[in-house]
């Protein structure tokens, strides 16, 4: 299997990730040479074996539905980049 | 001997009997990282006024005669991607640069209820990818053995710190080696311990379900101290888990005398340099003598647990790095956008690094749509198997050691080009973390003046087997005891 | 061909905000409104560091919900990671619940249909979720804003989504399907679906078939359907548009678009062709939901008797029409309101000609829920035994009733209070009849002379002259027996 500097660029927009010209080459080559590292998995026969999502088998882990104090919107808006009132300002979003 | 070499049960003892100040202690030892830094670059933050006034309440408390937490005055590094409240909290990334949580991360509340001083925050790989500081989005760390080496990563500044006595304990974050490799290159005791044991809230996710803090330290008995203060049950972390901690320092005291020790040939094979089979060897030899058991088991699928992990690892940090997108903290674009699309794609362009951009990649396709099942679900797959041959290895050996990595610290610059080199580095570390397996390094040999890390591996929330191990190994060796000259 | 040549084929996917008093990941208040970026802390915000840890209670009330809607609930659920960047979604990933696993699966609600008849609508699924931010747009709307404000207040309030199989088949029958699911939610009490708070949002898709066809059309999805009138509008208005592109040969293609209220149409959104990747993978922050039948049980009995065997029951034992059956066991409040009058008073048909009267009159009058009600059940039913003993007349209690509405006063301290005590006492109504025909002599007159109507007015004058209290029983026979006595 390998990877076209096309679905590499597939990839970056999925993951919102700008890449200019040599990165896009770069990544190309890496993550086809990782993703050939890895194909090594493929030697096992793991039809019967069941995944490990979590290493300790808990379950059942809940919270109260109690109220606990909220930040004060300063706070909440203090890393903010750009701010309006109290609101987090951002582009407009054109749907893609 | 100044304060700042001295090991947190040593400066504990002087606290407490009123022999030092704890202002005293943290002077030093702001003092030696002053001197320090402009050769090792361990730190991102030094918090030399907040470090002042924890010590300051330390020597209030003693003199009002105030019974105190066992290491209330001691210095504390923690690692740049721990949640610190109104410190800056970078992971080493320019797009968390000037990030200031508003809350503390609930090892960090730990650390200041139980009265440690907190130092600074140090420097890493980038979100904890890599394995030598030199993903940093900031700067590199140095090796305190040799300047020109890497001190290991990602927790490479924690490791130089703690190294170069510029501080006395350190917390890290281990998700694939990223505790003992560090550790290892730097001739000092890091442990990860078990996925659970120690809460995750507030530690920055790069891959959640394999990453643990553990500490950083000069000798066993502090690590012991270090991890009893932190090993603790928290509801805020759901993959936190209910089971008390025993008293790590009694344990410990026990040794190793009596422990089945495991030898995996898988960790033992091509690859390793000479040096490093002689220090297992020597190891090896250590505790017979102790009177430890040796006896040989087998890890037959570790040679696939790299490439489950770096399935798995990426996967996990394209989702959990998806957050930063410049809307409400961080580094956002100054470029002109057209919409929150670009906004997105430019802020995340210009505020990550190469190695953070290729594992989202990576991440990202194994996950995308007809994917999943082949990577993911496959690497989980493994991991089962991995589960499995450590649970079989475990009903005839109490611990199993290796080598922490294959070789001693490299230098700066030798394997920046090629990533999957690099990946290579993690090859001894990685299936401790897939296990959730608890796992120290600890100083077991020199090879040319550069420090050589031994592992032990042991079963779920033994810890204090390592500890024991790892004490007995201390105790009869001086490996531990060396300093590099700075 | 017509419209009516065509088969309507609707599945309707509905969320529903659940009425928990705290969010589904972190302590913040659930309720609606605020000011921006008050009901925030690091959890919802998605800061760095932070974990989630599910509420309890949004997990019950997601399976007492998916118990209402006849849903196999699973042992075993755990939750993933839906992901794609919006700047409303602060982690850039929705925890969710992606295919396998989910809470609640294969259930059924049974709707009325054109004809007249019950019909089975399939549930899909109904699984647990985490609602987004809110965006507000700079200038009139989303097409000429030039920025987003983002409001996280509304991030992570525990949404349940509930997918139905595409078993509509009219505009009309969607909105009885989403009236009933209304209903049937609110009568398990998880969430208050206000449509107009967006507590309840619906989205629906919709595509044509020849009739006769297996095959499905191409579907549209239909969002911004902010009222239960907004969905019957846009699926009939979208069913004749698309019908008239077939007549047309036109090519369709998979599409989601916004109904504009005001103009009464549907507009593209967005073409589905390149569909959105949103990369599941199971949530390593939270561990798995494990359901047994203690708690299954447990979670049963908070569900009290639901409409439909109430309507039945009206129906059948207690010989309630059947609109008021329907209106009635509609809404919880109101069925358990109008059973606890039956209950005091012991027979149904006179509490729910009042319940459906004079209650329904003044509940809208006032515009008041039943739960605000100041009468209770056992003050109707007192009402209704004085009415029976005849210390009020039917008449009366009217007066009797609105008071007891404004005031909640008892209906025999009204009547004291006000001397509204119906007068039975035969001489006492006989001088009075006296009296009415004495000061009336043309009427008296007309009576004799063969006006039967004449008597009304004697009637009505003798209600006035007792303030409405003279027993109706008696007086039409007093006046009778006194104009004879005059012919
Ligand atoms: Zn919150």
């Amino acid at each position: 299997m390998s990877l076209s500097i096309k679905e590499v660029e597939h990839i970056a927009r999925l993951a919102r990730l700008e890449l200019d010209g040599s990165e896009k080459e770069q990544f190309t080559m890496q993550l086809n040479e990782i993703l050939d590292y890895v194909e090594k998995l493929n030697q096992l026969d793991t039809s019967a074996i069941e995944p490990t999502a979590h290493v300790i088998p808990v379950h059942n882990i809940f919270r109260k539905d109690e109220l606990k104090p909220s930040m004060d919107p300063e706070e909440v808006l203090a890393n903010a980049p750009d701010r309006i009132g109290n609101y987090f300002k951002v582009p407009k979003l054109l749907e893609d | 001997m100044e304060l700042y070499q001295k090991t947190a049960h040593e400066l504990q003892q002087l606290i407490a009997a009123k022999e030092v100040k704890a202002v005293e202690v943290a002077e030093s030892v702001l003092e030696r990282a002053r001197q320090a830094e402009p050769k090792i670059h361990a730190f991102v933050t030094l918090a030399e006024e907040e470090a002042y006034q924890a010590a300051r309440r330390v020597d209030e408390a003693v003199s009002k005669g105030v019974k105190l937490p066992p290491l209330a005055g001691i210095p504390v590094a923690i690692k740049d991607n721990i949640s610190t409240a109104g410190l800056r909290t970078t992971c080493a990334s320019k797009i968390l640069e000037n990030y200031i949580p508003p809350y503390d991360a609930t090892v960090i509340a730990e650390i200041r209820n139980q009265m440690m001083v907190l130092v600074g925050k140090t420097n890493m790989d980038e979100f904890a990818m890599g394995s030598s500081t030199e993903n940093s989005g900031l700067f590199t760390t140095r090796n305190p053995w040799d300047i020109e080496a890497v001190p290991g990563g990602s927790s490479g500044g924690s490791a130089a710190a703690v190294c170069a006595d510029e501080t006395i304990l350190a917390l890290g974050s281990d998700t694939g080696g990223s505790i003992r490799q560090p550790a290892g290159y730097c001739g000092i005791v890091g442990l990860k311990p078990t996925y659970g044991r120690v809460s995750r809230y507030g530690l920055v996710a790069y891959a959640s379900s394999l990453d643990q803090i553990g500490p950083l330290t000069k000798d066993v008995t502090d690590c012991a101290l270090l991890l009893q203060a932190i090993a603790k049950y928290d509801p805020k972390d759901s993959t936190s888990v209910n089971q008390p901690a025993p008293d790590y320092l009694q344990e410990m005291k026990k040794g190793a005398k009596g422990l089945r020790i495991g030898l995996a040939k898988e960790y033992l094979g091509e690859g390793i340099s000479l040096p490093v089979k002689d220090a297992v060897q020597n190891g090896v030899k250590v505790f017979k003598d102790l009177g430890a058991e040796i006896v040989e088991v087998s890890l037959p699928h570790t040679e696939y647990a790299l490439a489950a992990y770096y399935i798995i690892a990426p996967a996990e940090a394209s989702s959990n790095l998806a957050r930063y997108d410049g809307v409400r903290y961080g580094h956002r674009t100054s470029q002109k956008v057209s919409d929150a699309v670009e906004l997105f794609m430019k802020t995340r362009q210009e505020g990550f690094g190469a190695e953070v951009k290729r594992r989202i990649m990576t991440g990202t396709y194994v996950l995308s749509s007809g994917y999943y099942d082949a990577y993911y679900l496959k690497a989980q797959k493994v991991r089962t198997l991995i589960r499995n041959d450590f649970d079989n290895a475990f009903k005839s050996c109490d611990l199993i050691l290796t080598p922490t990595t294959p070789s001693v610290a490299f230098k700066i610059g030798s394997k920046t080009k090629d990533p999957l080199e690099m990946y290579l580095e993690d090859i001894f570390t990685v299936t401790c973390n897939l296990a959730g397996l608890p796992g120290i390094s600890i100083s077991g040999g020199f090879d040319n003046g550069m420090p050589i890390g031994l592992q032990m591996l042991g079963p779920l929330f033994k810890e204090e087997i390592l500890l024991r191990a790892a004490y007995g190994f201390e105790q009869a060796t001086d490996f531990h005891k060396k300093r590099p000259e700075i | 061909m017509p419209l009516n040549d065509y088969e309507i084929v609707i599945g309707l996917e509905v969320h529903a905000e659940l009425k928990t008093d705290s969010k589904i990941f972190c302590g913040c208040t659930t309720e609606f409104g605020g000011e921006p970026n008050s009901h925030v802390c690091p959890v919802c915000l998605g800061l760095p560091g932070v974990l989630p840890v599910l509420n309890e209670k949004a997990m019950d009330y997601t399976i007492t919900a998916g118990l209402a809607l006849n849903c196999e609930i699973s042992p075993y659920s755990k939750f993933d990671r839906k992901q794609y960047f919006y700047p409303d979604l602060p982690k850039a990933y929705q925890i969710s619940q992606y295919n396998d696993f989910l809470l609640c699966k294969s259930g059924w609600i049974e709707v009325a249909s054109g004809n007249g008849e019950l019909k089975k609508v399939r549930i899909n699924r109904v699984h647990l979720e985490e609602d987004a931010g809110k965006t507000v747009h700079s200038g009139t709307g989303i097409l000429d804003s030039d920025y987003g404000q983002q409001d996280y207040n509304r991030c992570g309030v525990p949404l349940i989504e509930i997918v139905g199989e595409p078993d509509l088949r009219s505009a009309q029958e969607a909105k009885e399907y989403l009236e009933k699911l209304r209903t049937l939610l609110l009568y398990t009490g998880i969430s208050d679906c206000k449509m107009e708070e967006g507590s309840l949002r619906c989205d629906a898709n919709i595509s044509l078939r020849p009739k006769g066809a297996k095959e499905f059309g191409i579907l549209a999805e239909i969002k911004n359907l902010n009222s239960f009138k907004a969905v019957q509008s846009a699926l009939e208005y979208e069913a004749e548009r698309q019908a008239e592109l077939y007549d047309k040969g036109e090519k369709m293609f998979k599409q989601t678009r916004a109904w504009d209220e005001n103009k009464g149409v549907t507009v593209l959104m967005r073409s589905k062709e390149g569909a959105s990747d949103y990369r599941y993978f199971p949530e390593p922050d939270l561990v798995p939901m494990v359901i047994d039948d203690e708690r299954l049980q447990r979670l049963r009995n908070t569900i009290p008797e639901l409409p439909d065997s109430r309507k039945r029951r009206y129906m059948e034992i207690w010989g309630l029409p059947e609109y008021d059956a329907n209106l009635i066991s509609g809404s919880r409040e109101l069925a358990d309101y109008f059973e606890a009058a039956v209950k005091e008073y012991g027979e149904a048909k006179a509490v729910s000609n009042w319940v459906m009267v004079e209650l329904m009159r003044l509940l809208n009058q006032e515009k008041i829920e039943i739960t605000a009600v100041k009468i209770t059940p056992a003050a109707l039913a007192k009402m209704l035994k004085l009415i029976d003993a005849g210390t009020i007349s039917g008449k009366i209690a009217k007066t009797v009733f609105e008071e007891m509405f404004m005031t909640g006063k008892d209906p025999e301290a009204i009547v004291q209070e006000k001397g509204l005590v119906q007068i039975s006492d035969s001489g006492e109504l006989a001088a009075i009849a006296k009296k009415v025909i004495d000061a009336n002599p043309q009427s008296a007159a007309d009576y004799l002379g063969g006006k039967a109507q004449a008597l009304g007015f004697l009637v009505g004058q003798m209600m006035k002259e007792t303030k409405g209290r003279a027993n109706p029983a008696m007086v039409n026979e007093l006046l009778r027996k006194e104009l004879e006595q005059r012919k």
